[in-house]
């Protein structure tokens, strides 16, 4: 863009302020007034989300970043249906930073806890109306017809009386001169066309040629390339750096120190790659230098035996527990986790004296926007980040401290030149930003009856939001995101008790897909299950009983166990196990099929599951992400920990920190339930049921159970 | 000077003999298509053909490609007709895509050695090319009807 282009966008921005920023203000993209000043084609673009050329095509720009997730086709697919456009006409493009494209709820450019389509699930259908609604008065004008006389339809204006028809493209210029609504009607549901709809993903073609274009892929003239020597132990500064062996090689323009570690700035990712495996540092390896796993996990279970601070409180709980007839207690543990996205991190930094371009996938543009503008030192508005396709993010992509974006700027910054920064997969792994290690205390009475009276769970773990923008979500100690999906245990249980420790440890950790359910999901669906063991009853009936008082629970819980034949035992060598947990306003259950072999290798031959996230919008989607979050979990349950020694990550690639693979894909079915409830997430709520379901499967093959992730059965209790 | 054809048009590059391919395909000659994701032959995302061969090119030095053919993603079809990417469209395939490139160009060898795979065929076909975000199980069908499209099947 250029600097012409930001003056717009400063205009703009006053503009958009002096109209209050309501939901649906009139105002122009700056990229449509600079098209329109060259003699493009008009257009008609009524609001931030859409316009329509003079050629009948329809563009819709999403706000949103496009992850694998399918915004770039659900977001659309709002927007079309209510303007009725006609589907195959219609076009994606990605917003630019603006706050026009700010989160309703967050109030800054951000892609994330599964909340695209529950979200925008109005604004976008309003954004698509408002548009037909002009579209149809600017019809109606030129017929001098009556508007209520006319509709939309597939891309057309129609007068049925007189039988005549304009296209949205002859009527863009028109359109464009109508005052717009104050109020506009959003269709009935069962007007819907593609609303609820499977509808093929707009991003797959280019996804197929090579023409998709990701972070890594991103080039402007004169680039450079970096790859950044990062400290052996989170938090250590170099010592000392020689860097003549690195200098030497050629290809290799500079080496920057930078406050994450030293760049190796050259002309291409290799030469980059052999200068940063050429530096000479010594690491002042400082404070982390002793962390390690073992002391963490005596450090964590210590803790787990006092008392924390109370997330939820029901009754008498511990009181309850000495008065049950039977008393159960156990320990779970998970390890950190790498979110691992097959695109490794990267960003490409242009920058000026009065701007910066930034380019690169994120999911968090508002924030980064604002860290690049710091260390630029130029105002927010002066930079502009040009979100490309995301390789995968699963949050990693969404940084609070914006680290491969800051580190990016400063690397060009020193270079004086636009540097792209590439992180190896080693840098990946190693490089922090985990899911926490958590450890989890619990303790549950049962009746004569087998009937649960009490409920103890202490949680051991690191805040996620501790010391980023987002502390607000820590109230009275609590972070939200340590508890989620352990304090609103769901089972009528009369005592309970759920509290937390949330130790600090020098180990960077952030929100990994479903945060703090991808542990809750586990041990809470794991330890109901034990219970329901030792009270002689079925899992499936034990939830159930439980759970009475809960719909949507029972809903999937029926729909989940009913299509993997629950009641029906499975042929041996497999077993079944059940979970349900509700993330992210969204219920899934899933019953797992699985066989051990006498060797200890732990088979998952099928998943089905069982989904209500309110009314779909594209159920082919919700099928893909659900079906996506099983894996996702399977890796984790079965293959994958970060461990560290001597405050040294241990793992650093697939080999050591491995994925599922196909051959290890299992079978998955999803089933939908049937709703019109306000749509809900479903791009993470299918990862926490998932390693509960296969544990319990294990339990019910081999009587033993699985308490550490990942699954060993030399570890099994 | 390396000599060597992509995507069928002849290519002289004048780079470190020892660079691995993938570099030379995405540094120097441009074509992004090809991905990194592990540069130790783990992920097969930067899976090319070096004379119709599958080959992981983060750890095939460009030299060895001097004298041969190669193709990448941009070469396996001009226009998305290739019954992969025909049938890659149907199941609706990708999700983030990253891998994807990686995933067809091993299954394009496949289907031109074994028309009519098993699902044995598929996963050890493509066992090597890792999905983050999951999609093995639509890979699988998405295989299996580009087969049927192959042969003629509607």
């Amino acid at each position: 863009m250029s600097t012409a282009g930001l003056m717009h966008r400063r205009d703009f921005l006053k503009v958009s302020a002096a109209a209050g920023g309501g939901l649906l203000i009139s105002l122009y993209l700056p990229e449509v007034t600079v098209g329109q000043a060259k003699g493009a084609k008009k257009v008609f673009a009524p609001n931030p989300f859409l316009r329509i050329g003079s050629d009948d095509s329809v563009t819709i720009i999403v706000g949103k970043s496009e992850m694998g997730q399918g915004v770039y086709t659900s977001m659309p697919m709002l927007v079309a249906d209510e303007l009725e456009a006609d589907w195959p006409k219609v076009k994606v493009e990605q917003s630019p930073v603006d706050a026009a494209y700010n989160h309703t709820v967050f109030g800054m450019m951000i892609t994330g806890g599964s909340t695209s389509v529950a979200s925008e699930w109005e604004r976008q259908r309003k954004a698509g109306a408002m548009a037909r609604v002009m579209l149809i008065a600017a019809a109606a004008q030129t017929w001098k017809v009556d508007p209520q006389s006319c509709r939309a339809e597939r891309g057309y204006v129609i007068h049925q009386p007189s039988d005549r028809r304009l296209s949205f493209g002859a009527l863009a210029n028109t359109a464009a001169s109508i005052p717009p609504p104050t109020e506009v009607p959003l269709k009935d549901p069962s007007q819907f066309k593609l609303i609820g709809k499977p509808t093929r993903r707009l991003d797959t073609p280019p996804k197929l040629n090579g023409s998709a274009q990701f972070g890594l892929d991103a080039k402007v003239p004169g680039m450079l390339t970096a790859v950044i020597a990062r400290p052996p132990v989170f938090g250590a500064k170099p010592a000392q750096i020689k860097d003549e062996k690195a200098k030497a090689v050629p290809g290799v323009k500079a080496v920057i120190p930078v406050p994450a570690g030293v760049a190796v700035v050259a002309n291409g990712f290799w030469p980059a790659k052999l200068g940063r495996d050429a530096l000479e540092i010594e690491w002042n390896e400082g404070a982390n230098a002793g962390i390690s796993t073992a002391a963490l996990r005596e450090q964590f279970a210590a803790l787990a035996k006092t008392p924390g601070l109370a997330a939820r409180k029901e009754g008498d709980a511990r009181q309850a527990l000495q008065n049950a007839a039977k008393k159960i207690e156990a320990v779970y543990e998970v390890p950190y986790l790498a979110h691992a996205t097959m695109e490794p991190l990267n960003c490409l930094v242009d920058l000026r004296s009065d701007r910066c371009e930034i380019w690169t996938g994120t999911q968090l543009q508002t924030v980064d926007r604002a860290a690049a503008a710091k260390v630029a030192g130029l105002a927010p508005e002066q930079v502009q980040i040009h979100t490309t396709l995301l390789g995968g993010g699963f949050g990693r992509r969404a940084n609070p401290s914006s680290d491969f974006i800051v580190e990016a700027v400063e690397v060009a910054k020193a270079a004086r030149a636009p540097v792209k920064v590439v992180w190896t997969r080693e840098d990946d792994i190693r490089g922090g930003w985990y899911r926490p290690m958590w450890y989890d205390r619990f303790a549950a009475g049962l009746d004569a009856y087998g009937n649960p009276v009490a409920w103890t769970h202490t949680i051991v773990g690191q805040s996620i939001m501790a010391g980023t923008l987002f502390e607000a979500f820590i109230k009275n100690g609590i972070d939200a995101s340590s508890v989620e999906g352990a304090a609103e245990l769901p089972y009528a249980i009369p005592n309970i008790l759920v509290d937390l420790h949330s130790p600090k440890v020098g180990v960077p950790v952030q929100w990994w897909r479903s945060v703090g359910h991808s542990h809750t999901g586990f041990v809470v669906e794991s330890f109901i299950d034990e219970l329901a063991h030792v009270a002689g009853k079925d899992p499936y009936d034990f939830r159930h009983t439980l759970l009475a008082k809960e719909p949507r629970y029972l809903g999937v819980l029926w729909l989940a166990a009913n299509k993997a034949n629950w009641k029906t035992p499975v042929a041996k060598p497999r077993a079944r196990g059940i979970a349900v947990h509700y993330s992210f306003d969204t219920y899934v259950a899933q019953v797992a099929e699985v066989s051990v072999a006498d060797d200890g290798t732990v088979r998952v031959h099928r998943i089905v599951c069982a989904v209500d996230c309110g009314q779909v919008v594209n159920p082919d989607t919700v099928a893909a992400q659900i079906e996506g979050g099983v894996i996702y979990a399977l890796t984790a349950a079965l293959k994958d920990e970060i461990t560290l020694d001597r405050g040294r990550v241990q793992q650093r690639n697939f080999h050591d920190y491995p994925m599922l693979r196909i051959n290890e894909a299992p079978e998955i079915e999803v089933h939908i339930v049937p709703s019109r409830e306000k749509p809900t997430g479903v791009g993470e709520p299918g990862v926490p049921p998932t390693a509960a379901a296969v544990c319990n499967a294990i339990f019910a093959a081999t009587g033993k159970r699985i308490r550490k992730l990942p699954i060993r059965m030399s570890e099994a209790v | 000077m390396i000599s060597f054809s992509v995507n069928k048009r002849r290519v002289n590059l004048d780079v470190d003999p020892s660079t691995p391919l993938l570099w030379a395909l995405r540094d120097n000659l441009g074509l992004t298509g090809t991905k990194y994701g592990c540069g130790m032959a783990q992920c097969g995302a930067c899976t090319v053909h070096i004379n119709g061969e599958a080959v992981r090119s983060c750890v095939a030095p460009v030299s060895r490609a001097a004298g041969k053919e190669v193709t990448t993603i941009e070469g396996l079809s001009p226009d998305l007709s290739h019954p992969l990417q025909r049938a890659w469209i149907e199941v609706d395939v990708p999700q983030c895509g990253y891998c994807q490139s990686g995933q067809l160009m091993s299954a394009a060898v496949l289907l031109r050695e074994k028309p009519n795979p098993t699902d044995d065929d598929i996963d050890q076909a493509l066992t090597g090319n890792i999905c983050r975000c999951g999609t093995y199980r639509r890979i699988r069908r998405a295989v299996h009807r580009a087969s049927e499209i192959a042969r003629g099947v509607k």
